[in-house]
């Protein structure tokens, strides 16, 4: 591999990650629970504050201070962050809680933003999908895009992208398939090997989706660490590939046939297989009684009676 | 505790970590060994341990926790054991005046939406002592098990809630940690235990699965235990983080071995 052909590789698989976030709309990270998704979303957030963007972040499944973590403090002073891990469903009572739960707060999010682009952050979606019906779920996300968009009064391309962290194992094929709907880009989490990728699936407008595979590891600054391929195979595994055991050697027999063998066998008729020659040789008659022959010598137990033992039937 | 098994977790009593999620679950065998292990480590440890123990009795638990070398009798008059037993416990919603908040709450109402009052009870049980000396290390949320709250009614967004809101108060505020066992019937028709089960593989730090062998039942070796090392949030270098064992439970300890390496088999 030339140098240029490496750089060039390089700056594609940086822009495909770009892409990500340039395309605006909703972003699904499809994460599981082997290949979890939310460092990459702190990557993505992390990328898009250094932007300039004003980043919002509705953190439903851990404390906003573990979700924190990992930013530095120019960049943590960008984030609002909207708390819904302490106290979700206002159990403690204490009068602190967000008014109209966390669709509300999707909604204040969008009264709250500045014109210009901002990256909105669910974390996450699944958090929402399971207690909110979908449907009224979906139609906050649109309403979103669409209020931020006449809010700006600006160009036509969209200025919000929504970052959604959403959970495979947990949606049935119908939520899923309504989110899927609605998204400018999925991201499927993934790997081998001790080796994460992401499939991006990317929906332009009046062009037809893109898919690619990209390698990668989120450094522990947060920072995206982009690989060329899946990792070489010398890696050791955990779970050890058993060698490829061939169980036709060491035998004491012989398995295999010689070319001549194997022509025999190839040109043998078999005794029920009515060929043409077999054919011929039945309706023209042999050419005088069978060569071959019973000899009988009769032993001193045999009893030869000369009558028919069939007599006795009546036939 | 199985001294093994803490060899495998690189964990000991003195060492134990805070603040964290552990998952256990069993597929197509009795997963109960390891609510057993963390339930002796635990008192080992010197923390102050909340069971919210559903499935059997005190003198059950504690026999078996005799074996282990901790009594639960003794960590219970002094303090350190708050247990709530299921069995017993669930009979006295019945016979109590309704006004009473009761943690088990839940069977006596015909449409229970969430399990606040279990929630409560747990926060109550494990508030950190006023005194100036922390007498327990930290505080540690034992459930066995959570499977039997969705046979009881409780749909499973309804006890991810009370993990979410255990995991707030226990994890994050008081930098405790929740031990929770969960089956996993392997059946893909069981919605509400696949969501729960997923939801909490998604927050856990740790996943220990038990699962009966392939193959069926063996006498030498009664399953395997699959590790699994998660950082629900923080990106990590190292990705080497899953382990599986065979192991072979005996009348005070389980041992475990290499796959195939059993040692009835060598």
């Amino acid at each position: 591999v030339t140098p240029s052909e490496g750089a060039r590789g390089g700056t594609g698989r940086q822009l495909e990650m770009e892409s990500v976030l340039a395309l605006r709309g909703l972003v699904l990270l499809r994460d599981s629970v082997e290949w979890e998704g939310r460092s990459l979303l702190k990557a993505l957030i992390k990328k898009a504050a250094l932007g300039g963007e004003q980043v919002h972040i509705l953190g439903c499944e851990v404390s906003e201070e573990e979700f924190r973590a990992g930013f530095d403090s120019s960049i943590n002073s960008r984030l609002v962050y909207y708390d819904f891990f302490r106290d979700p469903l206002n159990w403690a009572q204490t009068g602190e809680a967000l008014p109209g739960g966390p669709l509300g707060a999707l909604q204040a999010m969008c009264e709250r933003t500045d014109p210009g682009p901002v990256t909105v952050a669910l974390d996450s979606l699944s958090w929402l999908l399971l207690r909110l019906p979908c449907a009224a779920l979906c139609q906050a996300l649109c309403a979103m895009s669409r209020q931020h968009a006449c809010r700006g009064g600006g160009p036509a391309a969209e200025q919000l992208c929504v970052l959604g962290l959403l959970h495979r194992e947990l949606h049935g094929p119908g939520p899923m398939g309504a989110l899927s709907s609605l998204a400018q880009t999925e991201v499927t989490l993934s790997g081998t090997a001790g080796q994460a990728s992401a499939h991006i699936l990317c929906r332009r407008p009046r062009q037809r989706p893109t898919l690619e595979t990209l390698w990668f590891s989120v450094l522990p600054d947060l920072s995206l660490d982009l690989q060329g391929g899946p990792p070489l195979e010398s890696q050791p595994h955990p779970d050890p590939h058993t060698p490829q055991v061939d169980p036709a050697s060491h035998l004491t027999f012989n398995l295999h046939l010689s070319k001549r063998e194997r022509e025999a066998k190839d040109s043998l008729t078999l005794p029920f297989q009515f060929s043409s020659e077999k054919q011929q040789a039945l309706l023209r008659p042999g050419p005088g009684p069978a060569t071959s022959r019973i000899f009988y010598e009769p032993d001193v137990f045999d009893d030869l009676d000369p009558e028919d033992p069939d007599g006795d039937l009546d036939v | 505790m199985f001294p093994e098994l803490n060899n495998l977790l690189n964990t000991t009593p003195d060492r134990a970590e805070q603040g964290k999620l552990t998952l256990l679950c069993d597929a197509n065998t009795d997963g109960s060994f390891l609510v057993h292990h963390f339930l002796s480590f635990y008192l080992k440890a010197n923390c102050k341990v909340c069971f919210v123990a559903l499935i059997q009795s005190f003198s059950h638990y504690n026999i078996v926790g005799q074996k282990l070398g901790v009594s639960l009798t003794v960590a219970r008059e002094c303090g350190q054991l708050v247990f709530l037993e299921g069995l017993k416990s669930s009979v006295d919603v019945f016979f109590r005046a309704q006004a009473e908040p009761h943690p088990l709450q839940f069977l006596r109402e015909a449409n229970a939406e969430n399990l606040q009052p279990l929630y409560e009870f747990v926060r109550e049980a494990l508030k950190p002592v006023d005194d100036g000396d922390a007498a327990w290390r930290c505080p540690v949320l034992l459930v066995d098990d959570l499977s039997v709250l969705l046979s009881l009614g409780m749909g499973a967004v309804a006890v991810l809630d009370f993990i979410h809101y255990c995991r707030a108060t226990v994890c994050w505020e008081r930098k405790g940690n929740i031990v929770a066992l969960v089956h996993d019937s392997g059946d893909t028709e069981e919605e509400e235990n696949n969501i729960l089960l997923n939801g909490l593989s998604h927050q856990s730090h740790l996943i220990l699965r038990a699962e009966g062998l392939a193959t069926g039942f063996c006498r030498d070796v009664h399953g395997q235990l699959r590790i699994l090392w998660r950082t629900p949030s923080q990106p990590t270098t190292q990705r080497d983080r899953s382990l599986t064992y065979q192991y072979k439970i005996q009348d005070k300890s389980v041992s475990f071995f290499a796959k195939g390496m059993s040692p009835a088999v060598l």
